[in-house]
């Protein structure tokens, strides 16, 4: 491997580059898939059939407290990215583990939020209108279980391998994953409940 | 016994009881085979866990012709039951299953393996590059796309064939008239097959955008690889709307959600628009690397540069844009109003304008060329006046106040098939006649060959034409069969004569390449065309690592630049090579995949989260694992290079 030291660590290396591109495409396709999740959403939002309307269910705390979470989670990821670059693997380390208890935090509390809503019958089956609002949430929330797992992976491997070019490459990618999956939250705050409940 | 029941067939037939000896039988005698002849160890090296992009490229070769073999045999029992009036070979439910599968195994298992072989095996070397930017995830690509075809390819004898028509349309294809699992197998299918073509589209993008030779800027890379530059970015953005319909889809039969029915609110519509939004771009991801390939063909044959290089580059950047902005026309009698239909007829019209443009490009770079027919150019020649009564027809349909009387019937029929077979298929024999050579280091029987392209031609006219005829007279799509009166039977008898000709053709095809492995010469050239770009300038057949030295590049004909204008294409000397290691996991993780949705297809729960776990345990392997390819010394080159040169 040509490593280039006047690049940052993460780009050092061509298979490097060619993974952050590779994972800026996938985001591409990731933006389609969340459109297309969208488009469908707006499509359902009124058929609600026999069920509640978003008004009737929303609730303006829990989702408060998990966007904050959630965007205090892209703030630290960030941070832990600008740790790397510096170099600094300790401090790293810490927003690294920073970011995924607050994944965790927003996590469980869209956990409670759809236990709230099954329980109130706003189930996965009682209208067009939940099921895509489930489907929509449940996606993103996936997609978020998915990175807890993953940044664990690579916490793992920043504590075994040290900050090598790999390492450096995983960790820079994974924050664009996140950064996304907060983009992504923050249109659901907008155009799902913030909508939805005026 | 209950447990068993669940896999019975529905609609069983003697047909189908002789496919289930066939396949056991034939299971057993390939086992038998590789066991007596001690291959399992040759399979697993060089095959089951390649990450050559050469080796993944030959095995989608194969695949799509198996899978073409199989969409024929369904096409052959349409027209037989449909070949004269009341006929009684086939019931409506078996009808309805055939041309399902025919329709999805020929889309999505035979034409999209095709392009995805010659795109795997020629970019590469096009761009003069080692391997595409992710080689474990090529084979990823590919073993994904496998598994689903054995999932589709099974749902006949397990359980049932999907029987709501390719595009699956709802309410139909819900669980209150799509009883058996079929629909859930067509659901599975493609998820895992599409989840492959999307990798494939992140690996290509990466592939061309950043291992380009040195010199070879984007306005210099050959025609081909621009094509699957394009088709690769449609590829990007239009499935991940077919995952998500897929996903709903899913959900409605297997989790009783209501997105596509018709009580508690939801839309059958909205299945129609997001298949479609796929589904059309889906057509160009077809046709555009066929266009491709018969840019290089055109060209090399009548031994002059490509006329219009950037108006063909430039229509396909804008047929790629109007793809997605058209799907409406697909349904243009399901009541949308006037203006949107309005609207969406115009840019369905505008799309033929950039295909014109190709057409008349290759006219031009025809014209005074010094032109040598060989098979491969006889395909692209007879593509381009076929093609054109499909693309005419095409603006036809797209009129959508015309569509009304048109939509639905056989002439519809003959629209899509008067495109997708001169445009896919004949591309794709054009390019497998081409790049055999490349491929195999042997020239497929010209003369058979030549014999193979006017059959298939001709049995193509023979067999579509009629369905305007009839399709204008009212016979409807998808019916099993019709009554004497209404005058159809002569039409459909001449369209089973122009079918039984296509399969001939399609034997011969076989045939060929039986013949000319037996009896062809290797002593041929690596570049026995006369060709132009660089897959060319290498060895036939390629060694692993494509080049011994990269290759520099000044225009888009690097190799005729270095034939004839004393242009240096391999500065330099030998260096070592950086290759990647071959893996199992691709082929591991494709096989929990194909037993992930088979438990979902039987709503069989525990199978379900068992193998889920277990993708995500490939998933956390692959994180760990450190693997950093291994190196060919120069003395290893040296040793290749002399061999393949043969002194
Ligand atoms: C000249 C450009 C083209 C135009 C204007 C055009 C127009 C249309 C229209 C309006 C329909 C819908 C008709 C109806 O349902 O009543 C249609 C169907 C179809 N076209 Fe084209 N088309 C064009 C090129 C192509 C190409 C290049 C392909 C494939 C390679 C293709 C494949 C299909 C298929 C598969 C269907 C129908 C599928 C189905 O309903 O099962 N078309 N086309
Ligand atoms: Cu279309």
């Amino acid at each position: 491997m040509k490593i280039n030291h006047s690049l940052p660590l993460e780009y050092s290396t061509h298979q490097n580059q060619m993974n952050i591109l590779g994972f800026w495409v996938f985001l591409g396709a990731e933006i389609m898939l969340f459109a297309t999740l969208f488009s469908g959403y707006f499509t359902l939002v009124n058929r609600t059939g026999n069920g509640p309307t978003g008004a009737d269910i929303f609730e303006i705390t829990p989702i408060l407290l998990e966007t904050m979470l959630l965007l205090t989670s892209s703030f630290t990821i960030g941070l832990a990215i600008h740790a790397m670059r510096l170099g600094n693997k300790k401090a790293m380390n810490v927003y690294f583990v920073l970011t995924l208890l607050l994944g965790l935090g927003f996590l469980s509390l869209e956990v409670y939020e759809f236990i709230h809503y099954v329980h109130i019958g706003a189930g996965l089956q009682t209208s067009a209108f939940t099921a895509a609002l489930l489907t929509l949430l449940g996606t993103h929330g996936a997609h978020v279980t998915f990175g807890i797992f993953w940044g664990l992976f690579i916490i793992g491997q920043l504590k075994s391998r040290g900050l090598t070019p790999e390492v450096a490459n995983k960790s820079f990618i994974f924050s664009l994953y996140w950064h996304f999956l907060d983009v992504v939250w923050i249109f659901i705050f907008s155009f799902v409940y913030l909508k939805g409940m005026m | 016994m209950e447990f068993f029941e669940r896999f019975a067939i529905p609609h069983p037939s003697p047909a189908i009881y002789a496919s289930m000896v066939a396949i056991g039988l034939t299971v057993i005698a390939i086992v038998a085979g590789l066991t007596y002849f001690k291959k399992w160890g040759y399979l697993w090296r060089e095959w089951l866990t390649t990450v050559d992009h050469k080796h993944i490229g030959i095995m989608y070769l194969i695949s799509a012709l198996l899978m073409l073999f199989r969409g024929g045999a369904d096409a052959i029992m349409i027209r037989a039951q449909l070949a004269v009036p009341d006929n009684k070979l086939l019931d409506a439910q078996h009808y309805n299953e055939v041309f399902t599968t025919h329709g999805t195994v020929m889309i999505i298992f035979m034409a999209m393996p095709f392009i995805m072989a010659f795109m795997n095996y020629i970019v590469p070397l096009q761009i003069g590059a080692r391997d595409v930017a992710f080689p474990r995830l090529n084979a990823l690509s590919f073993w994904l796309f496998f598994m689903g075809a054995m999932l589709i390819n099974i749902s006949f004898v397990i359980g049932g064939s999907p029987d709501a028509g390719w595009t699956s349309y709802f309410p139909l294809a819900n669980n209150e008239f799509s009883e058996s699992v079929g629909t859930n197998y067509y659901m599975f299918a493609l998820q895992i097959s599409g989840l492959g073509t999307l990798m494939t589209g992140i690996n290509m993008i990466t592939t061309i955008l950043k291992m380009r030779a040195p010199g070879m800027t984007l306005m210099k890379m050959p025609i081909f690889t621009w094509s699957a530059l394009v088709t690769n970015i449609i590829i990007v953005f239009a499935f991940p709307v077919l995952t998500v319909a897929l996903i709903m889809g899913t959900m409605d039969r297997l989790f009783a959600t209501n997105f596509f029915t018709s009580t508690n609110g939801g839309i059958d519509m909205l299945w129609a628009n997001f298949f479609w939004i796929w589904g059309h771009p889906e057509v160009y991801i077809l046709v555009l690397p066929a266009f491709g390939i018969y840019s290089e063909i055109i060209s090399t044959f009548s031994g002059r540069n490509l006329y219009g290089y950037k108006s063909m580059v430039g229509s396909m950047l804008i047929i790629s844009f109007l793809s997605f902005l058209v799907w409406t026309h697909h349904f243009f009698t399901m009541g949308q109003g006037a203006l949107t239909n309005s609207i969406f007829s115009i840019t369905t019209m505008a799309i033929a304008v950039p295909t014109g443009v190709k057409i008349f490009n290759w006219l031009f770079t025809l014209w005074r060329g010094k032109i040598v027919i060989t098979t491969a150019m006889l395909y692209s020649l007879l593509f381009i006046p076929i093609f054109t009564i499909g693309g005419v027809t095409g603006v036809m349909l797209g009129m959508s106040a015309a569509d009304y009387q048109y939509h639905n019937t056989m002439f519809l029929v003959a629209h899509f098939h008067m495109v997708i077979i001169p445009g896919v298929v004949f591309g794709m024999l054009a390019g497998l006649h081409y790049y055999w050579p490349k491929m195999f280091g042997f020239i497929l029987d010209e003369k058979i060959g030549k014999w193979t392209a006017w059959i298939i031609s001709m049995s193509t006219l023979l067999a579509f034409m009629p369905m305007f005829f009839s399709g204008l007279d009212g016979q409807a799509r998808r019916m099993y069969t019709y009554s004497e009166s209404t005058g159809f039977g002569i039409w459909n008898m001449i369209s089973f004569i122009g079918a039984i000709g296509l399969a001939i053709g399609f034997v011969l095809i076989v045939y060929n390449i039986y013949y000319s492995t037996r009896y062809a010469s290797r002593d041929i050239s690596s570049d026995p065309w006369d060709a132009r770009s660089l897959e060319w300038a290498t060895h036939s057949p390629v060694p692993e690592y494509n080049f011994a030295i990269v290759p520099h590049v000044t225009s888009t004909d690097a190799l005729w630049d270095s034939k004839y204008n004393n242009h240096v294409l391999f500065p330099g000397k030998y260096e070592k090579i950086h290759m990647p290691n071959n893996s199992g996991i691709p082929f591991i993780l494709s096989c929990i995949f194909f037993a992930w949705g088979f438990s979902f297809v039987f709503g069989m729960w525990i199978p379900a989260i068992i193998t889920t776990i277990g993708i995500f345990i490939c998933l956390g392997h692959r994180s760990l694992e450190k693997d950093y390819g291994r190196y060919i010394s120069v003395k290893e080159i040296e040793e290749t290079e002399t061999k393949l040169r043969g002194v």
